[in-house]
């Protein structure tokens, strides 16, 4: 037994050294890879609305040549750009539809399905396996929006072209109109300040019920958001928390002054430091770095279901 | 140095003791088999040497604490669960990828020479494979990652006894080297009996007996007898008898070879009989005993 003993601690000394950069960004990035895996739907819903989208938009191309003879120039201008807005609201929203499922079953599945155990059996450490999922809808997710809307935006924008000069008309007004360049800009700028750091409670609360609940995660999820709302409109007959949870999941709306309905109109104001120095945002921040401490500890503690 | 050392390991769920107050010392470059009933307390003290459950008292694992060093100690073992562990959404050659990816001592041509052997298709979906491929396909990747502590709980379960032997045959040619520990649960003693270098009995949170083979050997004789044998042998204090026939078997705890000898045929007994007479049961029964531990 004494030669074992002797060579250990030399093998694991020279072993060191290349795990060091090993131990992180390797198991995440192959993490991150296996969620991919597992849920293609992270990337196929949204090029699947995008795809819907976009036969909508071409079949609706065909009104356009009147539409820009007739058409006084206010309404023009509403009428080009009102699609380039749908797309983009379409795309963050079938982003969070799918963000929400991703993030129920995330940690919950797992456990079910026992698989866990062979997670376990890797050297995958549970901060960096929760990291992993949480950069899902923190990063890749709003990744995917923004790729895919500003690849159907150009595709409409070269669609309607090709109409227009079908028809023997200028697509030159179009292109005036329609900045796909700085749109990009701001779409980025909502994704980051809004979908990822203003949405982050939401993502960081659903993955810690994943990894609480034994099952029914989404009930377990909405359930006691409902029950304090009633609670308090009961007790006090006010509904702050209703109003506040609003405010939250509409909301990011310190980092811009919008004239529009839409994020992504030219003549948005960026007030990033308004955005900044907001406490909600912080705050916000915090409860998520907490839910998602909390989920680490679960999944270390419990085994499958 | 030990590859598993505990004093006084102890776990309750509730007031349900699942482990009380384990001792236990395993030197590297064993094969260990823990034997007992379900509900013994196996796969808990497994999920306490590998990190899974916290637990009171001491356990070092590779010199290790499993529960708050856990990250690091992954990186020298490798362990299967359960047969059905493997994410069956995923496919082989995904499987593979992933792995060599997060672990730093995962060969990939070693696990694909296993793969070639058997008719696993790197394409194929996990769900698609029958459960002998499945435990097949587990096997070469643990048998491919160079680890020096390899924990198998219940590995064969459900999987027929042409799959066991293949599985425990391929284990001791193809992987096992005399520097590498082996943790082996089980209730279907048969088959690995000849791979053990030491073995436990667990029941009921306990260890009733904790030997190396060579020291088993040596304790335990069973005698054959005729009939007219078996009173002379009783007086001779056998801990168990049974019947098979019209013989008498008996198990005798430190006997006299020879002078049992005289009185019919001895051997070693078999483990799966050695546990009957210790634990009082089976080992494939259902925990519960009727108190026949001594």
């Amino acid at each position: 037994m004494n030669t074992p003993a002797n060579t250990a601690p030399t093998s694991l000394g020279a072993q060191a050294i290349p795990s060091a950069a090993f131990s992180m960004t390797r198991p995440f990035y192959w993490s991150v890879q296996r969620e991919l895996w597992e849920n293609r739907s992270i990337y196929i819903a949204p090029l699947a609305a995008a795809a819907v989208f976009l036969i909508g938009f071409l079949i609706s191309a065909i009104h356009l040549p009147r539409q820009m003879r007739t058409l006084s120039a206010p309404a023009l201008h509403q009428t080009i750009m009102t699609p380039y807005d749908f797309v983009a609201g379409l795309l963050m929203l079938t982003a969070m539809a799918v963000g929400l499922f991703y993030c129920l079953d995330a940690l919950n599945g797992e456990r079910r399905d026992r698989s866990i155990l062979f997670w376990k059996s890797l050297p995958v450490s549970d901060a960096t396996a929760v990291l992993a999922k949480a950069s899902i809808p923190f990063v890749v997710l709003p990744l995917i929006t923004f790729a895919v809307t500003v690849a159907a935006q150009w595709i409409m924008l070269l669609l309607s072209s090709a109409v227009l000069l079908g028809n023997g008309l200028s697509a030159g007004t179009l292109w005036t109109q329609v900045h796909l360049i700085p749109m990009s800009l701001m779409l980025l700028y909502h994704l980051i300040t809004v979908h990822v750091l203003w949405h982050a409670p939401f993502y960081g609360w659903l993955l810690l019920i994943s990894a609480w609940a034994r099952r029914a995660a989404f009930l377990w999820a909405v359930l006691p958001i409902i029950a304090i709302a009633f609670v308090e409109k009961i007790a006090f007959n006010t509904s702050h928390f209703a109003t506040f949870l609003g405010d939250r999941l509409g909301g990011g709306a310190e980092a811009m002054t919008m004239p529009g309905s839409m994020p992504i109109d030219p003549g948005v104001h960026i007030t990033l430091g308004r955005y900044l120095s907001s406490p909600g945002l912080w705050i916000g921040l915090a409860f998520t770095a907490l839910c998602l401490a909390a989920a680490v500890q679960l999944r270390r503690q419990r085994g499958p279901l | 140095m030990a590859a598993i050392e505990s004093h006084g390991l102890r776990k309750a769920f509730g007031t349900t003791v699942a482990l009380d107050s384990i001792d236990l010392r395993l030197e590297e470059g064993r094969i260990l088999g823990i034997i007992g009933p379900n509900g013994a307390g196996k796969t808990t003290a497994l999920n306490a040497i590998l990190g899974l459950t916290p637990h009171e008292g001491t356990l070092q694992v590779l010199g290790r604490n499993p529960w708050t060093q856990r990250d690091q100690l992954m990186r020298d073992v490798a362990f299967i669960a359960d047969v059905a562990v493997l994410p069956r959404w995923m496919r082989v050659s995904q499987l593979l990828d992933y792995v060599a990816g997060v672990h730093p001592r995962f060969s990939r041509d070693r696990a694909q020479g296993f793969l070639a052997k058997t008719a696993i298709q790197p394409d194929a979906k996990i769900r698609h494979l029958s459960k002998g491929m499945v435990t097949q396909l587990h096997l070469a990747l643990v048998m491919a990652i160079d680890a020096r502590l390899l924990v198998l709980d219940e590995p064969t379960l459900g999987l027929d006894s042409l799959y066991r032997k293949q599985f425990y045959d391929s284990l001791l040619n193809d992987y096992f080297d005399r520097s590498r520990t082996i943790v082996v649960t089980t209730h279907q003693v048969e088959e690995f009996q000849d791979l053990l270098t030491d073995v436990i009995f667990m029941d009921r949170g306990r260890i009733l007996l904790n030997s190396t083979i060579e020291e088993y050997e040596a304790r335990y004789l069973e005698l054959i007898v005729h009939p007219e044998q078996v009173a002379a042998a009783r007086a001779l204090k056998p801990i168990f008898e049974r019947q098979l026939f019209d013989r008498g078997i008996l198990l005798f705890d430190h006997g006299d070879r020879q002078q049992l000898g005289a009185l019919g045929d001895v051997r070693t007994p078999s483990i799966a009989d050695l546990f009957v007479a210790v634990v009082g049961q089976a080992p494939g029964q259902i925990g519960q005993s009727q108190g026949a531990t001594r």
